[in-house]
């Protein structure tokens, strides 16, 4: 199968391999440098290794591989959002309802039904919930469990749902690298938004943005990030999307947007639920949804700027 | 032959479902004692408490690990008889042997010698969801026979939701255990149960937030 790769995708897979061997060494070196600064990136980097190994795995595989895998990712983000979220006793097999909806929305992922996938979880599996939340006959807190019932489901199955459905599109519309070139570009882009706007944050930060919600998020540091980022998609783009250069500019510039409100959105929620972290599955990370934060919000807009410009398809 | 089973039963299914389902996450995993014989004292909420505090320990410890469990309910039919006792391993205890004059304890008592690992559940019985109940005092007087043996308190968060009490499926909720550390009979009941009692209170708040309304 590796044979078949598109040039771009090898590529880019080497160049990620080669910055995930850099960062272990650095792992190894920088703490024996300065103690206790760096204590975490060992974790962390163990773990980078980990999610690269299974997503780029996947990608490699194919769709039906990568929709499993993104269903599973989805369960996970939705158990940790549910578990942490204020649910009432009378609702736990509402909860599992969630679970059930779940299926449903990446079986439309699966049998390749788009306008399916539309309206599962944003309007029947919508409806569903709070007409099964009446039948539990408990007035008091309604409305704001039917609200993070539906909020779970959308940020963590229907926006994460639109990266495995980039794996839908027919390779003959992207032959630059593929569908899964397109899913690569993404997820890169998305995380190296994160990456660059910390380390542009920790050069020059001075203003914050949002003090209560993110303190660490700074005018400096987010600007800088944006701008990096939209120059790496920039130059990306050709290789790996149908994008021509006035829509990569325009995709470039907003996507970095979007994945830093998924970032500075779940920091919020994060502090009304009073955590830091959602969970301690990922070491050196935090949890599912501290990862995925930025990728349920650009999913989408990424998704739907490619429908828009290039893809027939959607 | 059995016991190659069970443990690739822990292995393959118990453990991956205890991660992947439940998600458990084990907070102070170096208070778990290394080996027996020892007393693993925690709340009790679900059913699935007990497979959270086998999947805790290294499998290489599973034949000596013992729920102790109430004859009554888990020896109902001969089926659930042979899978309680051969597959989960329990350590049935008569709840009503008491009156009699008979020694509850008894099984325990020997398990203990023989350096196995004690799972009691002192609430007696599961209780509300993600409640505790009064402590029984059945742990100390195993503690007082046995002084140098550890008790390992262990809170256990979220299994209460998952599986509570008279529920008939299972909803994924992540759940968490708290293993505090071990400390040994300090000469009298009460200061014995008021200790696990405040312990395992103290366990409690260390684990994350958890809104149940």
């Amino acid at each position: 199968m590796l044979s078949t790769l598109p040039l771009p995708l090898t590529v880019g897979f080497a160049g990620l391999l080669v910055l995930l061997v850099l960062g272990s060494v650095a792992a190894i070196v920088l703490p024996r440098i300065k103690p206790g600064k760096w204590d975490d990136l060992v974790p962390r980097m163990r773990s980078w290794w980990v999610i690269c190994l299974l997503v780029g795995g996947a990608l490699i595989l194919g769709w039906q591989v990568f929709t499993i895998l993104f269903a599973f990712i989805s369960f996970i983000a939705l158990k940790e959002f549910m578990t942490l979220a204020p649910t009432r006793r009378e609702d736990r097999l509402v909860v599992l309802f969630a679970y059930i909806a779940l299926v449903a929305s990446y079986f439309a992922v699966w049998i390749n039904n788009y306008a399916y996938f539309l309206v599962t979880i944003p309007v029947y599996v919508f409806l569903l919930t709070a007409l099964l939340l009446t039948l539990s006959g408990r007035t008091e807190g309604f409305l704001a469990t039917a609200g993070i019932m539906q909020w779970a489901m959308v940020v963590c199955v229907f926006n994460l749902g639109h990266v495995a459905f980039l794996m839908r599109v027919p390779a003959e519309e992207v032959p630059q690298a593929g569908p899964a070139g397109l899913v690569f570009l993404l997820i890169l882009i998305t995380q190296l938004n994160d990456v660059t706007q910390y380390v542009w944050g920790k050069l020059l930060g001075r203003h914050k943005i949002s003090p209560r919600i993110s303190p660490n998020k700074t005018w400096e540091g987010a600007i800088g990030g944006f701008l990096t980022t939209a120059l790496v998609f920039v130059c990306l783009a050709p290789y790996f999307t149908p994008l021509t250069l006035w829509p990569s500019i325009w995709v470039g510039l907003t996507l970095p947007v979007f994945g830093f409100f998924g970032d500075i959105t779940m920091s919020a929620i994060k502090r009304d639920l009073g955590v830091k972290d959602t969970s301690r599955l990922i070491p050196g990370h935090g949890g599912a949804l501290d990862r995925l934060d930025s990728l349920m919000f650009t999913a989408p807009w990424y998704f739907h700027m490619l429908a828009y410009f290039a893809l027939e398809r959607f | 032959m059995i016991q190659l089973l069970r443990r690739l039963v822990l292995v393959l299914i118990a453990k991956p479902f205890a991660r992947l389902v439940i998600g458990l996450d084990v907070h102070g995993e170096e208070n778990l004692p290394k080996n027996g014989p020892a007393i693993i004292a925690a709340n009790h909420n679900s059913h699935i408490d007990t497979l959270i505090l086998i999947c805790l320990f290294h499998s290489r410890l599973l034949p000596k690990i013992r729920p102790v469990a109430a004859a009554d309910h888990f020896l109902s039919t001969p089926v659930s008889s042979w899978f309680y006792r051969k597959v989960v391993g329990i350590l049935p205890v008569n709840r009503k042997g008491g009156g009699r004059g008979e020694d509850v304890l008894a099984g325990c008592k020997e398990a203990l010698a023989r350096g196995e690992i004690l799972i009691i559940f002192p609430e007696g019985s599961r209780g509300k969801a993600e409640e505790m109940g009064a402590f029984k005092s059945g742990v100390a007087r195993l503690a007082e026979t046995f002084p140098e043996v550890p008790v390992v308190p262990v809170y256990i968060q979220g299994a209460g939701r998952v599986l509570p009490r008279g529920a008939k499926v299972l909803v994924p909720f992540n759940c968490s255990a708290i293993v505090g550390s071990a400390f040994k009979w300090s000469g009298n009941k009460a200061g014995f149960m008021d200790q696990l009692r405040s312990t395992v209170e103290t366990l409690r708040s260390d684990a994350p937030p958890l809104r149940w309304l």
